[in-house]
Protein backbone atom coordinates (compact mmCIF):
# COMPACT_ATOMS: atom_id res chain seq x y z
CA UNK A 1 0.00 0.00 0.00
CA UNK A 2 1.64 3.34 -1.27
CA UNK A 3 1.83 5.90 1.45
CA UNK A 4 0.21 8.69 0.05
CA UNK A 5 -2.59 6.45 0.32
CA UNK A 6 -2.54 6.27 4.13
CA UNK A 7 -1.00 9.43 4.55
CA UNK A 8 -3.03 11.68 2.59
CA UNK A 9 -6.20 10.15 0.99
CA UNK A 10 -7.50 7.96 3.49
CA UNK A 11 -7.47 11.24 6.45
CA UNK A 12 -9.56 13.63 3.85
CA UNK A 13 -11.80 10.57 3.34
CA UNK A 14 -12.25 10.10 6.79
CA UNK A 15 -13.16 13.39 7.46
CA UNK A 16 -12.83 15.57 4.38
CA UNK A 17 -16.80 16.00 3.76
CA UNK A 18 -18.20 18.78 5.35
CA UNK A 19 -20.56 15.89 7.51
CA UNK A 20 -17.58 14.20 9.14
CA UNK A 21 -15.87 17.35 9.47
CA UNK A 22 -18.81 18.60 11.22
CA UNK A 23 -18.85 15.41 13.46
CA UNK A 24 -15.44 15.55 14.24
CA UNK A 25 -14.28 12.48 12.95
CA UNK A 26 -10.41 12.03 12.76
CA UNK A 27 -8.57 9.34 10.85
CA UNK A 28 -6.55 7.44 13.54
CA UNK A 29 -4.20 5.05 11.00
CA UNK A 30 -4.48 1.62 10.07
CA UNK A 31 -4.45 -1.07 12.94
CA UNK A 32 -3.27 -4.92 11.59
CA UNK A 33 -4.68 -3.38 8.31
CA UNK A 34 -7.58 -2.27 8.99
CA UNK A 35 -8.59 1.72 9.14
CA UNK A 36 -9.94 3.68 12.30
CA UNK A 37 -11.66 6.91 13.35
CA UNK A 38 -12.02 8.81 16.73
CA UNK A 39 -14.74 10.42 17.83
CA UNK A 40 -14.00 13.04 20.02
CA UNK A 41 -16.80 13.17 22.57
CA UNK A 42 -18.95 16.47 22.57
CA UNK A 43 -21.56 17.51 24.33
CA UNK A 44 -23.74 17.98 21.46
CA UNK A 45 -23.50 14.46 19.85
CA UNK A 46 -24.98 12.86 23.00
CA UNK A 47 -28.24 10.75 22.54
CA UNK A 48 -29.71 10.87 26.25
CA UNK A 49 -29.27 14.08 28.20
CA UNK A 50 -29.49 12.42 31.44
CA UNK A 51 -26.46 9.96 31.00
CA UNK A 52 -24.02 11.95 28.34
CA UNK A 53 -23.63 8.30 26.18
CA UNK A 54 -23.01 9.90 22.52
CA UNK A 55 -25.94 9.12 19.89
CA UNK A 56 -27.45 5.83 18.49
CA UNK A 57 -27.22 7.67 15.04
CA UNK A 58 -23.60 9.02 15.30
CA UNK A 59 -22.41 5.67 15.93
CA UNK A 60 -24.70 3.98 13.04
CA UNK A 61 -23.00 7.34 11.05
CA UNK A 62 -19.09 6.68 12.29
CA UNK A 63 -19.89 2.19 11.15
CA UNK A 64 -21.10 3.26 7.70
CA UNK A 65 -18.46 5.62 7.25
CA UNK A 66 -15.54 3.06 8.69
CA UNK A 67 -16.97 0.93 6.41
CA UNK A 68 -16.68 2.77 3.54
CA UNK A 69 -12.76 3.29 4.76
CA UNK A 70 -12.45 -0.38 4.95
CA UNK A 71 -13.42 -0.95 1.40
CA UNK A 72 -11.24 1.77 -0.36
CA UNK A 73 -8.38 0.31 2.08
CA UNK A 74 -9.22 -3.00 0.65
CA UNK A 75 -9.25 -1.44 -3.29
CA UNK A 76 -5.63 0.27 -2.23
CA UNK A 77 -7.62 3.17 -4.03
CA UNK A 78 -10.45 5.79 -4.10
CA UNK A 79 -13.57 4.91 -6.05
CA UNK A 80 -17.10 5.79 -5.96
CA UNK A 81 -18.93 3.61 -3.46
CA UNK A 82 -22.11 3.92 -2.01
CA UNK A 83 -23.82 2.11 0.93
CA UNK A 84 -26.32 -0.59 -0.42
CA UNK A 85 -27.63 -1.92 3.62
CA UNK A 86 -26.38 -1.40 7.39
CA UNK A 87 -27.27 -3.48 10.79
CA UNK A 88 -26.16 -2.24 13.77
CA UNK A 89 -26.54 -4.12 17.32
CA UNK A 90 -25.90 -1.85 19.83
CA UNK A 91 -23.96 -4.07 22.72
CA UNK A 92 -23.71 -1.43 25.51
CA UNK A 93 -24.30 2.08 26.41
CA UNK A 94 -20.74 3.78 25.39
CA UNK A 95 -18.95 5.54 28.50
CA UNK A 96 -19.96 9.31 29.06
CA UNK A 97 -17.34 11.41 28.06
CA UNK A 98 -14.69 9.45 26.77
CA UNK A 99 -13.86 9.39 22.77
CA UNK A 100 -14.78 6.65 20.58
CA UNK A 101 -13.40 4.48 18.32
CA UNK A 102 -14.39 2.62 15.06
CA UNK A 103 -12.45 -0.17 13.44
CA UNK A 104 -13.45 -1.72 10.21
CA UNK A 105 -12.81 -4.80 8.04
CA UNK A 106 -13.72 -5.76 4.10
CA UNK A 107 -13.59 -8.88 4.48
CA UNK A 108 -14.76 -10.11 0.84
CA UNK A 109 -14.24 -7.56 -2.53
CA UNK A 110 -15.89 -8.75 -5.63
CA UNK A 111 -16.09 -6.85 -8.69
CA UNK A 112 -19.43 -4.88 -7.86
CA UNK A 113 -20.18 -5.58 -3.77
CA UNK A 114 -17.95 -5.17 -0.75
CA UNK A 115 -18.38 -7.10 2.55
CA UNK A 116 -17.47 -5.32 5.89
CA UNK A 117 -17.54 -5.89 9.66
CA UNK A 118 -17.39 -2.92 11.65
CA UNK A 119 -17.12 -2.29 15.43
CA UNK A 120 -16.88 0.73 17.84
CA UNK A 121 -15.37 0.90 21.02
CA UNK A 122 -13.28 3.14 23.43
CA UNK A 123 -10.36 1.34 24.47
CA UNK A 124 -10.31 -2.29 23.09
CA UNK A 125 -12.09 -3.99 20.01
CA UNK A 126 -13.02 -7.04 21.99
CA UNK A 127 -15.13 -4.79 23.75
CA UNK A 128 -17.58 -2.67 21.31
CA UNK A 129 -19.83 -0.76 21.79
CA UNK A 130 -21.79 -1.52 18.65
CA UNK A 131 -21.38 -3.63 15.76
CA UNK A 132 -21.78 -3.27 11.98
CA UNK A 133 -22.28 -5.46 9.34
CA UNK A 134 -22.67 -3.63 5.84
CA UNK A 135 -22.55 -3.97 2.04
CA UNK A 136 -21.42 -1.43 -0.47
CA UNK A 137 -22.03 -1.02 -4.10
CA UNK A 138 -18.69 -0.10 -6.14
CA UNK A 139 -20.05 2.10 -8.77
CA UNK A 140 -16.93 1.35 -10.98
CA UNK A 141 -16.83 1.48 -14.47
CA UNK A 142 -17.26 -1.77 -16.65
CA UNK A 143 -13.46 -1.62 -17.66
CA UNK A 144 -12.73 -1.33 -14.58
CA UNK A 145 -14.64 -4.39 -13.70
CA UNK A 146 -13.51 -6.62 -16.21
CA UNK A 147 -9.56 -5.55 -15.13
CA UNK A 148 -10.56 -6.55 -11.48
CA UNK A 149 -11.87 -10.21 -12.33
CA UNK A 150 -9.57 -10.65 -14.93
CA UNK B 1 -44.59 15.97 23.11
CA UNK B 2 -43.78 17.38 19.97
CA UNK B 3 -40.54 18.57 22.38
CA UNK B 4 -39.44 15.32 22.79
CA UNK B 5 -36.37 14.97 20.36
CA UNK B 6 -35.18 18.67 21.61
CA UNK B 7 -34.12 17.31 24.86
CA UNK B 8 -31.74 15.27 22.34
CA UNK B 9 -28.53 17.17 22.03
CA UNK B 10 -27.77 15.04 18.84
CA UNK B 11 -31.25 15.44 17.63
CA UNK B 12 -30.56 19.45 18.04
CA UNK B 13 -26.85 19.39 15.73
CA UNK B 14 -29.43 17.74 12.85
CA UNK B 15 -31.98 20.31 13.81
CA UNK B 16 -34.52 18.18 13.55
CA UNK B 17 -38.27 19.14 13.30
CA UNK B 18 -40.79 17.24 15.18
CA UNK B 19 -44.23 17.35 14.33
CA UNK B 20 -47.47 15.22 15.90
CA UNK B 21 -50.17 14.74 14.31
CA UNK B 22 -52.81 12.71 16.15
CA UNK B 23 -50.89 9.27 17.11
CA UNK B 24 -48.14 9.78 14.57
CA UNK B 25 -44.46 11.68 14.48
CA UNK B 26 -43.13 13.38 11.25
CA UNK B 27 -39.75 14.00 11.87
CA UNK B 28 -37.61 16.85 9.19
CA UNK B 29 -34.11 16.93 9.00
CA UNK B 30 -33.80 20.20 7.38
CA UNK B 31 -31.00 20.82 4.66
CA UNK B 32 -27.52 22.01 6.05
CA UNK B 33 -24.24 22.27 4.16
CA UNK B 34 -22.84 20.47 7.03
CA UNK B 35 -25.11 17.31 6.24
CA UNK B 36 -23.13 16.48 3.01
CA UNK B 37 -21.30 13.46 3.26
CA UNK B 38 -20.63 13.67 -1.17
CA UNK B 39 -19.45 16.64 -2.02
CA UNK B 40 -19.19 15.75 -5.71
CA UNK B 41 -22.36 14.84 -6.14
CA UNK B 42 -23.28 16.55 -3.81
CA UNK B 43 -25.19 14.07 -1.63
CA UNK B 44 -26.33 13.62 1.94
CA UNK B 45 -24.38 11.34 4.12
CA UNK B 46 -26.70 8.43 4.75
CA UNK B 47 -25.47 8.59 8.40
CA UNK B 48 -27.57 11.49 8.39
CA UNK B 49 -30.39 9.79 7.24
CA UNK B 50 -29.68 6.77 9.26
CA UNK B 51 -29.81 9.06 12.02
CA UNK B 52 -33.25 10.78 11.30
CA UNK B 53 -34.73 7.74 10.97
CA UNK B 54 -33.45 6.33 14.38
CA UNK B 55 -34.74 9.24 15.86
CA UNK B 56 -38.26 9.20 14.29
CA UNK B 57 -38.53 5.53 15.47
CA UNK B 58 -37.46 6.38 18.97
CA UNK B 59 -40.14 9.39 18.66
CA UNK B 60 -42.82 7.01 17.30
CA UNK B 61 -42.13 4.42 20.43
CA UNK B 62 -42.25 7.14 22.96
CA UNK B 63 -45.09 8.86 21.76
CA UNK B 64 -47.04 5.50 22.11
CA UNK B 65 -45.38 4.27 24.97
CA UNK B 66 -44.79 7.40 27.48
CA UNK B 67 -41.98 7.16 30.01
CA UNK B 68 -39.22 8.87 31.65
CA UNK B 69 -36.69 7.00 30.06
CA UNK B 70 -36.17 7.27 25.89
CA UNK B 71 -36.60 4.26 24.20
CA UNK B 72 -33.21 2.48 23.79
CA UNK B 73 -32.44 0.98 20.25
CA UNK B 74 -31.60 -2.60 20.08
CA UNK B 75 -30.39 -2.83 16.76
CA UNK B 76 -31.18 -1.37 13.37
CA UNK B 77 -30.91 -2.14 9.75
CA UNK B 78 -30.89 0.51 7.05
CA UNK B 79 -31.57 0.41 3.93
CA UNK B 80 -30.24 2.95 1.36
CA UNK B 81 -33.16 3.16 -1.66
CA UNK B 82 -31.57 6.51 -3.11
CA UNK B 83 -29.38 8.96 -2.82
CA UNK B 84 -30.12 11.69 -0.35
CA UNK B 85 -30.29 15.11 -2.50
CA UNK B 86 -29.57 18.08 -1.15
CA UNK B 87 -32.89 19.53 -0.03
CA UNK B 88 -35.16 18.37 2.93
CA UNK B 89 -35.68 14.72 4.17
CA UNK B 90 -38.81 13.80 6.00
CA UNK B 91 -38.97 10.80 7.96
CA UNK B 92 -42.38 8.13 9.46
CA UNK B 93 -42.06 5.61 11.46
CA UNK B 94 -44.73 2.75 12.51
CA UNK B 95 -44.70 0.30 15.10
CA UNK B 96 -45.17 -3.11 13.85
CA UNK B 97 -45.72 -5.32 17.14
CA UNK B 98 -44.36 -3.90 20.79
CA UNK B 99 -44.52 -6.83 23.43
CA UNK B 100 -43.58 -6.20 27.21
CA UNK B 101 -39.91 -5.71 26.56
CA UNK B 102 -39.36 -4.86 22.83
CA UNK B 103 -41.05 -3.01 19.86
CA UNK B 104 -40.05 -3.67 16.68
CA UNK B 105 -40.19 -0.36 14.30
CA UNK B 106 -40.33 0.23 10.65
CA UNK B 107 -39.67 4.21 9.14
CA UNK B 108 -39.08 5.18 5.98
CA UNK B 109 -37.62 8.62 4.89
CA UNK B 110 -38.36 10.82 1.96
CA UNK B 111 -37.53 14.06 0.23
CA UNK B 112 -39.88 15.46 -2.73
CA UNK B 113 -42.27 12.35 -3.15
CA UNK B 114 -43.20 9.91 -0.08
CA UNK B 115 -44.02 6.86 -3.12
CA UNK B 116 -40.03 7.16 -3.65
CA UNK B 117 -38.56 6.67 -0.44
CA UNK B 118 -34.71 7.79 -0.18
CA UNK B 119 -34.02 5.08 2.86
CA UNK B 120 -35.54 2.69 5.16
CA UNK B 121 -35.05 1.42 8.69
CA UNK B 122 -35.99 -2.10 10.57
CA UNK B 123 -35.01 -1.53 14.09
CA UNK B 124 -36.24 -3.10 17.90
CA UNK B 125 -36.22 -0.62 21.01
CA UNK B 126 -36.12 -2.26 24.61
CA UNK B 127 -39.20 -0.63 26.09
CA UNK B 128 -38.67 0.55 29.54
CA UNK B 129 -41.51 -1.00 31.45
CA UNK B 130 -41.53 -2.55 34.84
Amino acid sequence: MHDSFVDTILPQLAAGAAHTGALGFVFDGLHDGEPRIRVPWREDLVGDPDTGVLAGGLVTTLLDHIGGLAVWTAMDEFQPIATLDLRVDYMRAAHPGVDLLAQAKCFRLTPTIAFVRAWAFEVDSSDPVAAAQSAYVLNRTRAARDEVAA
Amino acid sequence: MSDLLDRIPYARFLNLQTLVSGDEVTVILPFADRLIGNPMLPALHGGSTAALLEMTAMAQVALAFPSPRLPRPINVTVAYLRTGRPVDVFARASISRAGRRVAHVQAEAWQEARSQPIASLTAHFLLDNP
